[in-house]
């Protein structure tokens, strides 16, 4: 990791990933998408609705593991010091902001023709939404703290601290037995879905984790620019 | 209650919003990177 807190060498590894991570990732969402919607069956209860799971589960993932990232970014500025993890923090930001909102909103889609509701104040769809406020409220910080020339350390505190909602979304279908069903795909007990069901939800759980990394390395790219523009801008103003 | 209008609704949103994060990242990063050459050649 610290081999790459130089961005010269980083560069040189985000620039052909970018490219690769996007037309891999495009095309496997493509792919699932396509099979969710025309290569599976109806489920026996759901009916078609089904289908909203294969956009649904991915936009969730990346929702968690977006501010996971950012944790790990915080601790990394923290500790180390490393040069890159700010800007890595800022760039994941908006990606997982839309993530989570996208899993709020194709939640809210499913839930209408299937509870018969838009919205329920359930442990999972609560603790999710305060995952979207916390992703606003860590853009908001770490824009101002970058506007006025900080190293964005508040901001990764937001980040470390905000990571404490992480376990309680992942558990609240366990702890508060409301609405929203419970794990249906665990990695000791296997998956609870039919297999033919199923196969499309790997496609667009990469394809989407591909399509978000290529967007934070789009991001860190422009950020490093930027820097770099502002670095000679002042050294032009000091000669 | 036709359930593909809520499938085609949800997917019609996600497929939307991802093209739109793609693109503001790809916008970004070109204007960035090529005012950084820019600034680069001048001096």
């Amino acid at each position: 990791m610290h081999g790459y807190a130089n961005p010269a060498r980083f560069l040189k590894l985000a620039r052909p990933a970018t490219g690769w991570l996007l037309g891999t990732g495009l095309l496997l969402l493509i792919a699932g998408a396509v099979g969710g919607l025309t290569m599976t069956p109806p489920d026996y209860l759901q009916g078609e609705t089904v289908r909203i799971l294969y956009i649904h589960v991915p936009t969730a993932w990346l929702g968690m593991a977006g501010w996971g990232a950012i944790a790990a970014a915080s601790i990394s500025q923290l500790v180390w010091r490393h040069p890159l993890a700010a800007i890595a923090g800022r760039s994941i930001a908006p990606a997982g902001a839309t993530f989570a909102a996208l899993c709020l909103a194709t939640g809210s889609i499913w839930g209408r023709p299937t509870w018969g509701t838009w919205w329920e104040w359930d442990g999972r769809l609560t603790s999710m939404l305060i995952l979207f406020f916390l992703y606003l409220g860590y853009i908001a910080l770490a824009s101002a703290e970058r506007e006025r020339g900080g190293e964005g350390r508040m901001a990764a505190l937001f980040g470390l601290v905000g990571a404490v909602n992480l376990p309680i979304i992942h558990y609240s279908v366990l702890w508060w037995r409301t609405l929203h069903q419970g794990q249906s795909i665990s990695i000791a007990q296997g998956s609870s879905i039919a297999p033919e069901l199923l196969w499309p939800l790997p496609l667009t759980m990469v394809g989407f984790t591909a399509i978000f990394a290529a967007v934070a390395l789009m991001r860190m790219r422009a950020e490093l620019a930027r820097q770099k523009l502002e670095a000679r801008l002042r050294r032009s103003a000091a000669e | 209650m036709n359930q593909w209008a809520f499938v085609m609704a949800a997917y019609g949103l996600v497929g939307c919003a991802t093209a739109g994060l793609i693109m503001r990242a790809w916008r970004l990063m070109r204007s960035a990177e090529a005012d950084a050459e820019a600034a680069k050649r001048r001096q």
